[in-house]
């Protein structure tokens, strides 16, 4: 018991007041939590209302779960029918299941993602194997979000090879067009990408083509994401050893041939961090779509807190709304690092 | 010498002739695009160009900084955008830049608890959506504060309620003289001290040239220099300066959202600081705060500087989140304008030349200040 007591007090002098600053610190730091932590707690915890109404919230003067209770659904699929909502659950669950089967292994099984991409889809919009139809307008909360991410992402990708490699050719004008559009892009924020999405693309389209608000949405999502990965797939290029493809272009390989099966796989390996970084920006970047009003997790929160009967439960609202970006969001980072130390030890066959 | 002959073969010859067809295509489908936005706008009877930024904007704006009413031009409203964007972005840059430094070294302190805490404040602050976190903040400060009657007064002349913190505010001539006086003052002392390099001993000379103009203006205004306090009339207050709950929602939700990745840039290019220049340091008795400050920080911001520049800019283009919780800012201006006057292309066009200006100004500055911290001959 001594003993312990000693290497205690030890730890805490190398680790708490190591110096009369530290001590400080530590000081000021531990004041800080008691004088926080107690109210923060009774708030969340023990004045907190699990069931009932919102009177019965106001009364108490803690945190309402209850109303999380009430509107965890709604806030989770939007205005998704009702009745239907185990399907969007469902397709939520599949996708989390494949990405996470593709995380453990570090591998994207094409023809398993096929699979997974048809189910999902066929889920949601229903009209197949006797499941009702559910238009695209009805869509949102958490499956909306994953969409416009994943969408976003696989749209960005194809798009940002072009532009990378674009940007690295030889021919001028080429360069200066896939610099231009990465630059220009790069320089105004999402909010405004959307707004022109949503206000400018019906007026470029000619007369009596309309495309859908989700689309639009989708499309700008797309068009943004891609001059970032654009960067991060030149960075991975410019790391590339001029020798790899000199000693390609020797064997006799054309120029797709040797982007294709010399250059790319390289240079894509080391920009992988940094895509994944994107990966996490896009997911979180999609709440942006508030304020374009499509039914996204965010605009679904938002809209749940409007409901007269339940006002002013906001910080419950975003907390629950937080926790559900937050652990998506930290789950990649998480994956992020150990592809980097995977990568770094050299062993990404 | 030999004749300089432009010669184009077969290679070069295609290569011209792609990129001319490319030009091309582009060209044509901006062109079809452009053809069809103006057969729309005029079947909507919509002008075009930039005549409307003289019109009367006819909108009222929330705060700003200079003045304004709805009987002003929309190029006057969206000026003021531009300075409610600079208003909340700028202090947003200062305190997230001193809040991520200080967490990025933390996480990598002694400290136990300070490591701990500053972790835990990275992670839970960037795997969250910036909106959200303003959307929290902002509904905190309306709904927990109190109404403006039972405003919250921690200082005489200060209250704190849901329509936000007043503060009295200078009043009269005399403050413009006085800051200008401030400023001559300063600009003398660095003048003196760029001429003279470092003064080792000239300290009093300094402070001197520094303080003087300040010290002579604040007794030469004092009649034309006052408060104003404010005051609650009816149900909102008069008087003294307002920061709305929109401001202070924007402020905190950006600092803190930039502080936290600005704290993984710190800390990485601390880390980039190879471990024995500390153990040399300490080996020649500089206490652990000279090491930081002499030794590690100098080398640490060669690292920092480059992705601290960008993430300078994304503060900045973040800041047009403000639309969503109603601080007037140049994104939700130009809405605005673009609602009333149906004007969507040119709009777009001041957003985007609002933000590529300012972006290339903090990016033309961070590149000095780069040329500055970087290795001599790296930059050349």
């Amino acid at each position: 018991m001594a003993k312990r007591l000693r290497a205690a007090a030890g730890w805490a002098r190398t680790h708490l007041f190591a110096g009369p600053w530290d001590a400080l610190v530590t000081l000021a730091l531990a004041a800080l939590l008691a004088a926080a932590l107690p109210p923060l707690l009774r708030w969340a915890l023990w004045q907190a209302q699990w069931s009932g109404d919102a009177a019965g919230c106001r009364a108490a003067g803690g945190a309402c779960w209850a109303f999380i209770g009430e509107k965890a659904r709604f806030i989770l699929f939007g205005l998704y029918p009702p009745a239907e909502q185990w399907r969007a659950a469902l397709a939520v669950g599949l996708f989390l299941a494949m990405a996470g089967y593709s995380a453990a292994r570090f591998r994207l099984p094409a023809a398993g993602w096929a699979l997974t991409a048809a189910a999902c889809g066929g889920l949601l919009a229903g009209g197949v194997a006797g499941l009702p139809a559910v238009p695209a307008t009805q869509w949102g909360g958490l499956p909306l979000t994953l969409l416009l991410t994943v969408l976003g992402l696989a749209g960005a990708f194809p798009l940002a090879l072009l532009l990378a490699l674009g940007r690295r050719s030889r021919l001028p004008v080429l360069r200066a067009l896939c610099a231009g559009y990465v630059e220009l892009v790069r320089g105004v924020p999402l909010v405004s990408v959307l707004f022109m999405a949503s206000v400018m693309l019906p007026l470029l389209l000619p007369g009596g083509v309309v495309i859908d608000k989700l689309v639009r949405a989708q499309l700008a999502i797309v068009l943004f994401v891609a001059a970032y990965m654009a960067e991060a797939v030149r960075g991975g290029l410019q790391a590339v050893p001029e020798g790899q493809d000199e000693a390609a272009s020797a064997l006799g390989l054309r120029w797709w041939q040797r982007q294709r099966y010399v250059v790319l796989p390289q240079a894509l390996r080391v920009a992988l961090p940094a895509l994944v970084g994107i990966a996490i920006g896009t997911f979180k970047d999609t709440s942006l779509v508030v304020v374009i009003g499509l039914f996204d997790l965010m605009t679904s929160a938002r809209a749940a807190l409007a409901d007269p009967r339940w006002l002013g439960f906001s910080a419950e609202a975003y907390l629950f709304t937080g926790t559900l970006y937050f652990v998506l969001a930290y789950a990649l980072s998480r994956y992020g690092r150990a592809l980097e130390a995977r990568l770094a030890a050299g062993e990404g066959e | 010498m030999p004749r300089l002959r432009l010669r184009c073969d077969r290679r070069c010859l295609r290569a011209l002739a792609a990129q001319a067809l490319l030009l091309a295509a582009v060209a044509g489908v901006l062109a079809w695009l452009a053809g069809n936005a103006g057969a729309k706008l005029a079947q909507q009877g919509i002008a075009s160009g930039f005549g409307f930024l003289g019109k009367e904007a006819a909108f009222a704006i929330s705060e700003h900084p200079i003045a304004y009413s709805p009987a002003d031009s929309y190029a006057r409203a969206l000026t003021v955008g531009v300075l409610n964007t600079l208003k909340v972005a700028l202090p947003a840059l200062l305190f997230a830049t001193v809040l991520g430094t200080l967490a990025g070294i933390a996480q990598l302190g002694r400290n136990w608890l300070a490591a701990r805490l500053a972790r835990g404040y990275v992670e839970a602050v960037r795997n969250v959506p910036l909106l959200l976190q303003l959307f929290f903040w902002y509904g905190l400060l309306t709904e927990l504060l109190p109404l403006p009657r039972q405003a919250w007064s921690p200082l005489p002349g200060v209250f704190l309620s849901r329509r936000g913190l007043m503060l009295p505010a200078p009043a009269g001539e005399g403050w413009g003289t006085l800051l200008a006086a401030a400023a001559l003052g300063l600009a003398a002392a660095l003048a003196l001290r760029a001429a003279y390099g470092r003064v080792r001993r000239g300290g009093g000379a300094l402070a001197a040239l520094l303080l003087a103009p300040p010290l002579a203006a604040w007794l030469a205004t004092a009649g034309t220099r006052a408060w104003s306090v404010p005051a609650l009339q009816g149900f909102n207050y008069v008087g003294g300066t307002t920061l709305s709950p929109e401001f202070a929602a924007l402020l905190l939700g950006l600092t803190l959202y930039a502080g936290s990745y600005i704290a993984e840039i710190v800390r990485a290019g601390i880390l980039a600081v190879p471990r024995g220049q500390v153990e040399a340091g300490l080996a020649l008795g500089l206490s652990r705060a000279q090491v930081l400050r002499l030794i590690v920080l100098p080398q640490a911001l060669r690292a920092i500087v480059p992705p601290l520049a960008s993430q300078y800019l994304s503060l900045v283009k973040n800041s047009s989140l403000a639309v969503a919780i109603g601080y007037p800012d140049v994104v939700s201006i130009s809405n605005t304008a673009i609602n009333q006057t149906g004007q969507a292309v040119e709009g777009i066009a001041i957003i985007m030349a609002a933000y590529l200006s300012v972006s290339l100004a903090v990016a033309a500055l961070m590149n000095l200040y780069n040329r500055r911290v970087a290795l001599r001959g790296a930059t050349r």
